[in-house]
């Protein structure tokens, strides 16, 4: 017996916008499974987990605050993916644009001006450009594949931030910590709504999102994008040009990454620290795929992931459970979603092959 | 071996009321055919009628919804291409699937039984590619043989499993006229051994000429059984069609105007290791002439289109010129500018992206030619995506685009309605120079018969049209001009009414002397 997947003739309208809720439907079932296997009761956990956190202001915030960099390098990375750049390192952009944007409040913490938070701003944004670069470098002129550079980029970004934060750029105040001094206050982000914690980050997230949306929506640079995700010969055809679209692909959602990482670093942890992302940069991509690669999807499904962080959180404390149910669900997640459009476009056919016949043919 | 004691009269294999159902599309509908022994039986139908479909079903690629199919008096059941060789079919398919590394024998021992050895294959192989007359080296590298010789491989392949029947799938698409002759004498040699051949075609003239029957498909269903000598050209398309196939008139085309495209000793290296490299080509295309570029598939066509369209420019400029300005170096879109079109050969993917719908389909090759219409707000680049439906329905209209809905994602289109779409995108502009690759491949007659109406009408209205093309009924259809390419060297240039068919053929072969005449090189 084999499994094939066979191409459905026509797709269902219905079930691929009801894709993201029969994945999120799905993951809910198996995470409550998970939590029977723990010992837990599965309707008390999963409330904990998915609503507590939504019940007090301060939480919103919270979400708030955590869903910023994931729809920021979210829809930077829906930009990639729909013109064919695979763009895994959007962890390292995310660092490397907090350290490039670093750069003023750490070593030229005596500058006092209002113009330092705009400039720590773009430099952030330039960081993770330039850090993108180098996999966009590699693909367009050398034709690597994005997919392993931009990976194995987050690791070199991380262990140089690591080196930074221990070294040259430890707080001399700081009693050894591996951290840098803590921002001044013109170069820290200010809080968006007087009710709580939420910052600017937030409001660059939606911003970006919204921009990007009516990029692939409504001008043509939208639709360079998409005809070259598509076909790259149709795109030639068209005269565009796929090298240059890796160019602005990668740079693009590096400078998004790398805003997202200033953002965070200026709004919410105010210092460098060897460790400044629970991975948002990977998160990302599944809210890149949850959000079917829209830009307005994408703000949803940023809040939807930011949640699992903050139930992961909200478990430890009130379940006792390791924070590592925060990664079981994003991967329940991704798996659901990934496979809920599969299911959409084929359908498993099990084919039970009739094996006397070959098995003759093959015997010599 | 019981069955082969049977009367001559009884068939070799009887279908009947064979279904094929994709989804709810019936890709054939309750076919009924019977093959006698020792005959060559035609299936004509144009593309899309489901030949393909059938002969899959009958060499166990496909697994039929409904029917029987019955070999040698016995019902069977054909679960695999591997069962079906073993009751006596043999097929060469349309595309081959051959390793262009590998050499001819080694191929050839990738279908058959594990343990027979390399030099005992190549032998055979040998033996019998010389007793049918088509030869073969066994330890040639198939990278380094014409598409004829591929060819060969193949019905060498299937001939030495033995066939009873052996199905042969469009195989003249890919040969000269010569290479045909050959295939055809072997056919006969076949059927004079006893053996059934299953002939697919669309070209009525040679199914005339060698088959003893003939069924005709159209829309899954038979529309037609006869023997094809008894009929003429027309019946026979008729049956095909459902109608009348209008007639291409070229008459008016033969005054020449200006130069309107050039290419002054073209040379581009291949660009991959088995693509063709373009060596010194000239030509010359002048307002209201059709120069046709004939060719056996594989020999240039591609990469003269993509040097000419500016896909992929060429190293200086001076070799390719629109309207006399040399153009060489510049992109697909600045000599769009110029007033060129291009129909690439390739629809989906190339021409088209089949997800997308037709108006954005008609963005992609015009979004800076008519930039002025079709985009606003400045840097942004809007897309008015008003005044593209508005062009999109002005071209479908003109084009006679047969869809469902308004504006459908260009993939649910026939290739035949869509083909007729991505010309009408290019004639709707009036370009002055309009470059078309296989203009009607794999299109039905209606619509081809349109196409080539309308790449003679823009030729007579003054523009310069240069049509690359296989197919050497649709050459002698439209141009007015004809050279040949082989091995990526193109012939010098002769008016049409001057080339016979077989001086077309030695062309194909690369059978001619380059001359470096003032007429093609040194007019300036």
């Amino acid at each position: 017996m084999r499994i094939e997947l066979e191409k459905r003739p026509n797709v269902s309208k219905l079930f691929s916008i009801l894709s993201p809720v029969i994945a999120l439907v799905l993951t809910m079932i198996f995470g409550g499974v998970m939590f029977l296997l723990l010992g837990k009761n599965p309707v008390t956990a999963l409330y904990s987990f998915f609503i507590e956190p939504l019940m007090e202001v301060w939480s919103l915030h919270e979400l708030a605050i955590k869903a910023a960099p994931l729809i920021l390098i979210g829809a930077g990375l829906s930009v990639c993916y729909r013109s064919n750049n695979w763009n895994i390192g959007a962890e390292g952009q995310f660092i490397m644009g907090a350290i490039a944007g670093s750069i003023l409040p750490v070593v030229f913490h005596e500058w006092h001006s209002p113009l330092v938070l705009p400039l720590m701003l773009l430099l952030g944004m330039l960081g993770g450009a330039l850090f993108a670069g180098l996999p966009a470098f590699l693909k367009a002129h050398l034709n690597t594949n994005e997919i392993l550079t931009s990976l194995m980029l987050v690791y070199v970004a991380q262990l140089f931030l690591d080196w930074l934060v221990r070294g040259p750029w430890r707080n001399p105040g700081g009693l050894n910590f591996p951290e840098t001094r803590t921002f001044d206050p013109v170069a820290i982000l200010p809080e968006m709504i007087a009710s709580g914690r939420t910052n600017w980050g937030f409001g660059f997230a939606i911003l970006a999102a919204i921009v990007i949306w009516f990029m692939m929506r409504y001008t043509l640079k939208g639709f360079e994008i998409t005809v070259l995700g598509q076909s790259e010969r149709a795109g030639r055809f068209a005269g565009f040009s796929s090298r240059k679209m890796i160019w602005f692909s990668m740079l693009l959602s590096g400078a998004l990454a790398g805003l997202a990482g200033i953002s965070e670093v200026s709004g919410a942890i105010q210092q460098l620290r060897p460790v400044i992302s629970p991975g948002y940069g990977f998160t990302a991509i599944i809210v890149a795929f949850l959000g079917r690669l829209n830009p307005l999807g994408i703000v949803l499904a940023g809040l939807v992931l930011a949640l699992t962080y903050l139930g992961g959180e909200a478990a430890q404390l009130s379940l006792g459970v390791s924070d590592k149910v925060t990664r079981v669900f994003q991967g329940l997640l991704l798996f659901f979603v990934l496979s809920c459009d599969t299911l959409i476009h084929y359908k498993i056919k099990l084919v039970w092959s009739n094996l006397t016949g070959t098995a003759t043919e093959g015997a010599h | 071996m019981s069955a082969d004691g049977q009367s001559a009269s009884g068939p070799l294999l009887a279908v009947g009321q064979l279904t094929k159902l994709f989804g709810t599309f019936a890709a054939c509908n309750g076919i009924d055919l019977d093959i006698k022994p020792g005959e060559i039986h035609a299936l004509l139908g144009e593309n899309g009628a489901g030949k393909s479909t059938l002969v899959k079903m009958l060499f166990g690629v496909l697994t039929p919804t409904s029917g029987e199919i019955v070999w040698q008096g016995q019902p069977v059941r054909i679960a695999s291409p591997s069962a079906a060789r073993k009751l006596g079919i043999g097929m060469v398919f349309q595309h081959f699937s051959l390793f262009e590394a590998l050499t001819v024998a080694e191929n050839i021992a990738l279908s058959m039984a594990p343990g027979i050895s390399l030099n005992r294959i190549a032998e055979e192989a040998s033996a019998l590619s010389h007793s049918y007359g088509l030869p073969l080296d066994p330890k040639a590298h198939v990278a380094d043989l014409s598409v004829g010789e591929r060819q060969r491989i193949e019905i060498v392949r299937a001939l030495l499993q033995n066939p009873k029947l052996i199905i042969l799938d469009e195989p003249t698409s890919v040969l000269t006229p010569q290479e045909a002759d050959r295939l055809f004498e072997t056919l006969n040699k076949l059927k004079a051994e006893g053996r059934s051949v299953l002939y697919i075609s669309h070209r009525l003239e040679e199914v005339q000429r060698i088959c003893d029957r003939a069924t005709v498909l159209r829309h899954g269903r038979v529309t037609g059984a006869c023997d094809p000598r008894k009929e003429t050209p027309s019946s026979l398309a008729r049956m095909m069609v459902g109608s009348d196939v209008a007639h291409v008139s070229a008459e008016g085309t033969s005054t020449k105007g200006a130069v309107k495209l050039e290419a002054r000793h073209l040379s581009a290296s291949a660009r991959t290791p088995f693509a063709v490299s373009l060596k010194n080509i000239c030509l010359k295309v002048h307002a209201g002439e059709v120069l046709a570029i004939a060719g056996v598939a594989g020999n240039g066509q591609g990469e003269l289109f993509d040097a000419l369209s500016g896909e992929y420019p060429a190293g200086s400029d001076d070799v390719v010129r629109i309207a006399e300005k040399p153009v060489g170096t510049r992109g697909i879109n600045a000599r769009r500018l110029m007033g060129a079109g291009f129909v690439p050969e390739e629809r989906h993917g190339h021409a088209a992206v089949s997800a997308l719908s037709l108006s954005d389909n008609l963005v992609l090759a015009r979004n800076q030619s008519d930039r002025r219409a079709f985009l606003g707000g400045g840097v942004l680049g809007l897309i008015r995506q008003d005044a593209v439906k508005r062009a999109t329905k002005r071209i479908s209209q003109a084009m006679d685009v047969r869809k469902s809905g308004e504006n459908p994602p260009a993939g649910s289109l026939s290739g035949g309605n869509l083909q007729k779409f991505i010309v009408g995108r290019e004639l709707d502009r009036q370009p002055t120079v309009l470059v078309v690759n296989q203009p009607t491949w794999g299109v039905d007659a209606g619509a081809a018969s349109r196409i080539r109406q309308a790449l003679v009408d823009l030729a007579k209205s003054g523009s310069a049209v240069l049509v690359i093309s296989q197919d050497l009924d649709e050459i002698f259809e439209v141009a007015t001009e004809i050279a040949v390419i082989s091995e990526g060297r193109l012939s010098d240039i002769y008016p049409a009414a001057e080339l016979s068919r077989e001086k077309i053929g030695l062309l194909m072969g690369g059978m001619y002397g380059k001359t470096e005449s003032a007429e093609t090189a040194h007019a300036h």
